[in-house]
């Protein structure tokens, strides 16, 4: 716009009154949006927890993929075959190398399928067995946070309603408990349960399958680590009826019970998200770090932990089967913490500019 | 020359969200000894304004360009250690909250000493009288006592005073209150004005008192800045802007303030929020709430014009007053005396286009 | 003190008491779970043989005589004989165990809150920077890492195919890599926490009032913001010791160290039940104990104890 204004260069009619849509153009509000909507929107742009998050499922997908296009199995001894010798050319492979059968089969002209991370002591193919041992922690990972969701959420949530002495008594269990050193008794409990567990266990073939270790495992998660969940919960129920008798006082009605449900379940359920979601890893790196002292699943079932507490024996000529699981574990707590924490930032509620 | 010349000052915020726009072009100068208020409703950008020619900006801010002289050094891009020979020291600054604006953990002797020994060449034995000698000055009783006292110890008026004691403790040319009365109740507002006044009168310094109290600018403002969704409106001296309005927004809030003529009336509150300072439009931005908002106002922002010597405003009805008063004498043919009007005006809209 | 910390404090202890009782009873009780006792894993003995084994460690007496008697005793840290390591006593093993791994842990632990301190002011002092992200992403990996996976990647970088420091913790030089293993967990907390913190306490308008007055960058971390932002660390010194116990259970078997750690493992494996129970007991008893200080000093400290 030019300094001189002379008369001549406007035009009169500028001066005409805005009409009210005129006026409402200018100002671009910005789209509202619901709380879950905004809170995917902004962990769409944490670029980092979002490569987590594809890391992980990736894992995921691979873990329970693999294993079922794999010609080896995670527990066949290779070199073990019924109704023929012992063959240990498929001990300790490295990776890459062929047994003495196996190359002679190529030279046959057969196709073998690779070793790609070689063979265990006992000629089990490495690879598969890192990826079942990946099942195997995740698994055990997911479904314990699970449980420590559902229990934490039952008992928190009675506390909570029921308030008065059931509250209190509630209360000081999760006190104790959770002042407990949990990894000194997790131990303790882990040490002990496969002994008594493991004949009541026996009974059941699903749960023998699945192993004693493991059970004994849930079971320890389920008594010790639904505590933070609990407070969580009955932290969330208590401020919901507080905001209950505000609204009530200020009489509005049938209104109270919808700005409760619209405010405090979306609170509620993220908090919950995300403990949970911060919780696997945690549970994860508790497995592996009980398979790592032996406490954890039984053999021939692989865990990561117990893959990298085996390789420890032969660290020094074969330190990549130790560096292996090691990776993986670091690389699926990482993305999972990288994950919880984009997770958080989105919706946590308290953490909003 | 004016002690302190703001010329274009435009200071954003950089946000995961956006470049948030907190001043955009405001300018005013303040001469020796004369209190200057910025007034405007929360979110105009007034305490940016006063952050920035401090450069106590929060981490995310930036004055992205302008001109900040005092007493003709250039501040902008002066660099932390002349900006901290500055601070405290030739302008100093009082915010709105003096609960949290004190150090919790060290007694009010301390922080006093502390401003004192920064900047002066006091020791500690000078600073501690000098620090008893501002406490008196701003009429804290038995001030060898509060020396010793931590802050939590006092209440908020009190707090404020200490403030003020501090502030003043290096005798600076400048003073900057940011809503200093805001957080305290009235009563205590009255005394802390009070004593705002009385120490101008005594140490003549040159204050400037940010605020949305209109009645607190009345009281003791010589000049005015009034500002909105930080850019200013207008500015000139307290009775021009007071009894002379010339933007439509300083109107809406002398419109809504109730006085004694208009008991038993409605309020007449300015409608609508302010504007959301991440996606400023391209026009006024006043406009969306403005009830005399043209076309024009919609399409571009005004600039300032000159009302007279001591009045600047930026509001597209000026011009519009202008340009009718024009109009009006090309359509008659000029008399005599009548005739210079026409060449006066265009050449005032002129001179105002084109200066800050 | 006033009376509602003095009130806070009286809690705290005998929650921590009651703690401790309930790791005792626990441990016992989980312990005697066990079917079959501590002798029929052993090579098949007589009858009369493991009755008199039994009647030896008073096995036969009602189960919870044996609970009394064992808490009697545990109080006055008698733990009893060792099951496997014949002719010593738990505590002397425990003892023996703990000159070395108390050596380790409390190196690591003040490597871990000095380092830990320093990184994260410079990271909440140059936050944004180039400095900061490097410094976040750091220990962010390092959070992550379980203390095994970082031992073993250490072994193996470090001994094996480096060969720079030996693998043996026993022989010389053999302590360093233990006690870096352990410090960087608890180090890359320190930093964040410090971090987080530090900024925390930088976005106060006194922060702000300290610069207004021309108070120079140094002097505002050092007089203003230092004081509080370390507060949160003083309350993770309860956990930290708990992650190093914890972790040198591991270390200590990777790096073959012989510390109360491997002695722990160890009687796992080899079901030596009176020196798990009594382990279990001590160390956490010393977890209770230092969660209990940590609680109580930071409640003194706090500063909205101050501004009352």
């Amino acid at each position: 716009m030019n300094n001189n204004i002379l008369t001549g260069h406007i035009d009169l009619s500028s001066f005409e009154p805005a009409s009210a849509q005129e006026k409402e153009y200018m100002v671009q509000l910005r789209p509202s949006t619901t709380f879950f909507k905004d809170g995917c929107k902004r962990l769409y742009k944490n670029k980092v927890a979002f490569v987590s998050l594809i890391v992980i499922v990736l894992i995921i997908v691979l873990s329970i993929a693999l294993p079922l296009v794999w010609p080896y199995s995670y527990d066949r001894q290779l070199g073990n075959r019924p109704g023929r010798p012992v063959d240990p050319s498929f001990n300790n492979l490295r990776p890459l190398e062929y047994s003495l059968s196996e190359q002679a089969a190529i030279e046959e002209g057969e196709s073998v399928f690779p070793h790609l991370f070689g063979t265990d002591a006992a000629g089990r193919d490495y690879f598969i067995r890192v990826v079942y041992g990946t099942r195997i922690s995740l698994a055990v990972g997911f479904f314990a946070s699970i449980i420590v969701l559902v229990i934490g959420m039952t008992l928190g949530s009675i506390a909570g309603f029921s308030g008065g002495k059931v509250d209190m008594v509630i209360m000081r269990i999760v006190d104790i408990i959770y002042s407990l050193p949990d990894m000194l008794m997790v131990i303790l409990l882990a040490s002990v349960m496969r002994e008594s567990l493991g004949p009541a266990i026996d009974r059941y073939a699903f749960l023998r399958d699945i192993g004693s270790n493991i059970i004994s495992l849930f079971v320890i998660f389920a008594l010790l680590y639904w505590c933070s969940m609990a407070r969580l919960i009955r932290g969330q129920i208590l401020s919901l009826r507080e905001q209950e008798y505000v609204l009530a006082a200020q009489a509005t009605g049938a209104k109270s019970g919808w700005i409760i449900r619209k405010h405090l379940i979306p609170n509620c359920i993220s908090v919950i998200i995300i403990s949970t979601a911060l919780q696997i890893p945690n549970a994860i790196f508790t497995e592996s770090f009980l398979s790592f002292l032996g406490l954890g699943v039984n053999a021939p079932m692989p865990s990561l932990g117990s893959l990298a507490s085996d390789a420890l024996n032969g660290i020094s000529s074969y330190g990549y089967r130790l560096a292996i699981p090691a990776i993986v574990i670091s690389l699926i707590v990482l993305s999972l913490n990288l994950f919880g924490d984009g997770l958080r930032d989105a919706f946590d509620p308290k953490l909003n500019q | 020359m004016s002690l302190l010349e703001v010329t274009d000052l435009h200071t954003s915020f950089f946000t995961d969200a956006g470049e948030v726009k907190a001043v955009n072009g405001v300018s005013f100068f303040l001469d020796r000894g004369k209190v200057l208020g910025i007034v405007g409703e929360s979110g105009s950008g007034k305490s940016v304004t006063a952050y920035s020619i401090l450069q106590i900006l929060a981490p995310t801010g930036r004055i992205v360009s302008g001109s900040i002289k005092l007493d003709g050094q250039e501040l902008v891009g002066a660099g932390e250690k002349v900006m901290q020979d500055v601070r405290g020291n030739r302008i100093s600054i009082i915010f709105q909250d003096p609960m949290t604006s004190l150090n919790p953990t060290y007694t009010i002797g301390h922080q006093l000493m502390e401003a004192i020994m920064l900047h002066t060449n006091r020791n500690k034995r000078q600073a501690w009288d000098r620090a008893v000698e501002m406490l008196r000055l701003v009429n804290i009783n038995e001030p060898e006592k509060r020396m010793k006292q931590y802050p939590f110890e006092h209440s908020g008026g009190m707090r404020q005073r200490i403030m003020i004691a501090m502030a003043l403790a290096c005798e600076p040319d400048i003073l900057i209150a940011d809503e200093p009365t805001t957080a305290l109740d009235v009563t205590i507002q009255a005394q802390i004005l009070e004593l705002m006044q009385d120490l101008q009168k005594k140490l003549g310094m040159a204050i400037i008192m940010i605020t949305h109290d209109l009645g607190v600018i009345a009281q003791l403002c010589d000049e005015v800045v009034v500002m909105y969704a930080g850019s200013y409106c207008e500015r000139g001296t307290a009775d021009e802007v007071f009894y002379n309005p010339k933007h439509e927004y300083t109107k809406g809030l002398l419109r809504s303030i109730p006085t004694l003529d208009t008991v038993g009336q409605r309020l007449k509150p300015i409608i609508g929020t302010p504007i959301d300072l991440l996606n400023l439009p391209k026009g006024c931005p006043f406009a969306p709430r403005c009830d005399a908002a043209m076309k024009i106002c919609v399409r571009e922002a005004p600039k300032s014009q000159d009302i007279n010597e001591f009045h600047k405003a930026s509001c597209w009805m000026n011009v519009k007053a202008l340009v009718e008063a024009q109009a009006a004498l090309e359509e008659q043919p000029a008399a005599p005396d009548e005739a210079p009007e026409p060449a006066a005006a265009p050449a005032a809209i002129a001179e105002g286009g084109d200066d800050e | 003190m006033d009376s509602k910390t003095l009130r806070y404090i009286v809690k705290r202890i005998i929650l921590a008491i009651v703690t401790l009782w309930a790791v005792i009873t626990i441990t016992f009780f989980v312990m005697h779970a066990v079917p079959g006792g501590p002798f029929t894993r052993e090579k098949a003995i007589s009858a009369e043989a493991q009755a008199s084994l039994e009647a030896k460690y008073g096995l036969d007496k009602p189960l919870f005589e044996q609970y009394t008697t064992y808490l009697n005793d545990a109080l006055h840290g008698n733990f009893g004989p060792s099951i496997k390591q014949r002719g010593r006593m738990v505590t002397d093993v425990i003892i023996d165990g703990m000159r070395t791994s108390a050596k380790i842990g409390l190196i690591a632990l003040v490597i871990a809150t000095s380092f830990g301190i320093l990184f994260g002011a410079v990271a909440a002092l140059r936050r944004n920077t180039l400095l900061d992200k490097v410094i976040m992403v750091m220990t962010t990996a390092f959070v992550s890492m379980p203390s095994f996976i970082m031992g073993s990647l250490l072994l193996i970088v470090v001994c094996v195919t480096l060969k720079l420091l030996p693998a043996n913790g026993a022989s010389e030089g053999g302590l360093i890599l233990p006690v870096i293993t352990l410090a960087l967990y608890p180090m890359a907390y320190i930093t964040r926490l410090t971090r987080s913190s530090m900024l925390d306490v930088l976005g106060q308008d006194y922060i702000r009032t300290a610069k207004a007055k021309g108070v120079s960058e140094r002097m505002i971390i050092v007089k203003h913001a230092l004081k509080n932002s370390l507060i949160p660390v003083i309350t993770y010194f309860g956990p930290q010791l708990a992650y190093i116990v914890t972790g040198s259970l591991v270390v200590e078997q990777i790096f073959a160290v012989p510390g109360i750690g491997r002695y722990f493992v160890n009687s796992i494996t080899g079901r030596d039940y009176t020196l798990i129970m009594g382990t279990t007991i001590v160390l956490a008893a010393l977890i209770v104990i230092m969660n209990l200080v940590s609680d109580i000093l930071y409640k003194i400290v706090d500063p909205r104890i101050n501004l009352e």
